[in-house]
């Protein structure tokens, strides 16, 4: 279903997570080491990219980093339990989500196709905000006419968020709509992709305009 | 025979000997001063009273007429004082009863002294020839006696003084004594002490506590003795600590592997081969269980490291609780009795952790129906797990928080871990909060969990 780039050192559990993610139907190629992965990323132009924190040379918060730089692809970060400091750090260097490993493959695939999915939230129209104007069709958004690049995951918060202006979201309540996550969700992942988007919409990302937060509860659109 | 009672407290054993030696040490040393002085006095006074006796003699004797008469006996009696008797033959002058026998048999050919105790004081007793030079200038007694009787008492005051400031000297010696004993006994407890309080802290699990060192005495020694040993200690539990964390990275690799594949071993298995089909399931499963084993070893490593964080964030506890039980399907086995609200900082996947794994055991060893409850108010959030089974035996509550500790050897294994009750309580006192393990009154296992409910923060 989606052309994937595993990045991953273990070459058995390359190996087996490969096997394992052709059954859901999609396509692997993998690379063992960081420097090999972006080689492979370039050649490839994956739709996905799964990516090992602990790789040997440049690690995987490097590698996520510049891929990063290159565009919007998602990105999942493979990851121990309670490596706090793995999670954080792969967020911040702009993973769209993270598994913990050992992963079971239906999970991963779910993650798969939860981050991948850039279709929108029962809106079809073109709405303008301020300066932004988001297309939930043809998912596209555009500050001041300049397109806007953003990952599947950022588009459906802003879509979710944008969808009922003034409405205030729990982390919760994204985490299960734009995640599809279970109820034990990590309210990080929100926090930081909220972070992400604000970079790439707000004029001053300290003071934002948009996507504002509310204390204690959440995050709201506007009022613009 | 009854025995004394031995003083408990060592600061009550040095004290007493600390006094009993100053106060024997300078009681023995006075007395012997005394003692000495005393008998140096007594010396001095006698040959100074017989000196002053043969001087009077001496004086008195130059121009004696002899043989004497008893004039001549009185009036040499008379001009040596007092307490005097003179004889010569048959003649006496003057009365001495004190005067004995042996003593004036002696006093024939020489001067003779001794010291007696009468009645009234001490006296020396004193008895000598008077010794004449003769024509042939040859000297010899000329059998005039002379006997004295002197009063010894004023001396023996003296010696009794001095025995008063010895007994004094003594009496003071007592009080600075004690203090000493005081000042000393602390200054060795307070290194116990401070030996004791490491030790209780070692014990109470503080692999930190060490013992503030100061000087070089035996006790800085033990003390350094004591924090090498801890040292040693802290260092072998890190190691073993760092086993079982090391140990359960390395089957994570594999077990990524093996989680990875199973699933795809089992979904290509032919259906006509039932054994096949059943081994297959039977990985998956028990990859599922080792998964399940090597997550919890990492969490207890975890604990056991200090490592574990606590990520506390405001929880509704309400929908925490059915969101547990719902995603377990267990809504249906479980009677829930909770407020309308209740919310709380916390951190959420561990309050799951242990709610599942109250529940879950509830529903595994216990019989229904299983109860949840659940109080809260601002600052505490209690939750209390209770089943209708035959409840805990008093020797596996005490011991229902050990890691992998069975409480059956011959029931089949539960699915868990064997962590999960010590995996709950770390979980509760990482929040501050506490664990109990009871029974209920109706006799089925009850477990609260008692938690802060704001965390130390404004709610």
């Amino acid at each position: 279903m989606a052309v994937i780039l595993l990045i991953e050192d273990d070459p058995q559990v390359c190996r087996a997570l490969q096997l394992a993610l052709a059954r859901y139907e999609h396509t692997v190629s993998t690379a063992g080491t960081g420097e090999d992965g972006m080689r492979e990323f370039r050649s490839a132009t994956p739709d996905l990219v799964v990516l090992d924190v602990m790789l040997p040379g440049m690690d995987g918060f490097e590698v996520c980093r510049r891929i990063r730089a290159q565009g919007a692809v998602p990105i999942i970060m493979l990851t121990a339990r309670g490596d706090d400091f793995d999670v954080v750090a792969g967020l911040a260097a702009g993973a769209d989500d993270y598994v913990v490993k050992p992963v079971q493959p239906a999970v991963l695939d779910a993650r798969i196709r939860a981050v991948m999915r850039r279709g929108s939230v029962r809106s079809d129209e073109v709405r303008t905000h301020g300066d932004l104007t988001i297309d939930a069709v043809g998912a596209m958004v555009s500050k001041r006419g300049q397109p806007v690049a953003l990952t599947p995951i950022e588009l459906r918060t802003l879509l979710t968020l944008s969808g009922s202006p003034g409405r205030v979201f729990t982390r919760q309540q994204l985490l299960e709509q734009v995640w599809e996550h279970d109820y034990l969700g990590d309210s990080r992942l929100v926090d930081n992709c909220v972070q992400r988007l604000r970079a790439k919409i707000e004029d001053v990302p300290a003071e934002p305009e948009y996507v504002q937060t509310v204390r204690g509860f959440g995050y709201r659109f506007g009022p613009v | 025979m009854r025995r004394l009672p031995q003083p408990r407290g060592l600061r009550v054993r040095l004290v007493l000997a600390f006094v009993l030696v100053a106060v024997l040490g300078a009681t023995a040393a006075a007395w012997a001063a005394a003692a000495s002085a005393g008998a140096a006095i007594v010396v001095e006074a006698e040959r100074r009273t017989i000196e002053n006796l043969v001087h009077q003699i001496g004086m008195t004797t130059a121009d004696l007429s002899y043989p004497p008469t008893q004039d001549t006996l009185d009036a040499l009696r008379t001009s040596m004082g007092e307490d005097i008797q003179v004889t010569y033959q048959g003649l006496r002058s003057g009365n001495l009863p004190l005067i004995t026998d042996e003593l004036r048999a002696a006093a024939h050919d020489r001067l003779v002294h001794q010291r007696v105790v009468g009645p009234d004081g001490p006296k020396l007793l004193i008895g000598t020839p008077i010794v004449i030079t003769g024509l042939d200038l040859r000297r010899a007694p000329s059998g005039i006696e002379v006997y004295a009787v002197r009063d010894l008492s004023a001396f023996e005051r003296q010696v009794d003084g001095l025995f008063a400031t010895a007994a004094l000297t003594s009496a003071v010696a007592l009080p600075v004594a004690v203090l000493l004993a005081l000042v000393a006994a602390s200054g060795v407890l307070r290194p116990v002490s401070r030996v004791r309080d490491t030790a209780r802290a070692l014990t109470a699990g503080d692999m930190s506590a060490r013992i503030p060192t100061r000087g070089g005495d035996e006790l800085a020694e033990l003390s350094e003795t004591i924090n090498r040993m801890a040292d040693a200690l802290q260092e072998s539990m890190a190691e073993q600590r760092r086993f079982v964390a090391d140990v359960s990275h390395e089957l994570r690799t594999p077990l990524s592997a093996l989680t990875a594949v199973v699933e795809v071993l089992a979904a290509s298995v032919d259906d006509r081969l039932p054994t096949a089909r059943e081994s297959a399931e039977l990985a998956v499963a028990e990859t599922q269980r080792l998964v399940a084993l090597v997550e919890d070893l990492m969490e207890v490593s975890r604990f056991d490291a200090g490592t574990a964080h606590l990520r506390v964030e405001p929880v509704e506890v309400t929908h925490a609780i059915r969101d547990c039980l719902r995603a377990r399907g267990w809504l249906e086995q479980v009677q829930v009795d909770m407020p309308e609200q209740a919310p709380a900082l916390l951190d959420r996947r561990r309050l799951d952790v242990v709610l599942a794994n109250l529940v879950g055991n509830a529903l595994r060893h216990g019989d229904p129906p299983v109860q949840v409850r659940l109080r809260a108010d601002d600052d505490l959030v209690e939750i209390e797990v209770t089943d209708h089974g035959p409840g805990l035996s008093p020797e596996v509550l005490a011991h229902a928080f050990d890691r992998f500790y069975k409480a059956d050897a011959a029931r089949p294994r539960s699915p868990g871990s064997g962590l999960g009750l010590a995996i709950s309580l770390a979980n509760a006192r990482l929040h501050g909060g506490d664990l109990l393990a009871g029974n209920a009154e109706g006799g089925g296992a009850r477990f609260v969990l008692r938690l802060p409910g704001n965390h130390g923060e404004q709610a």
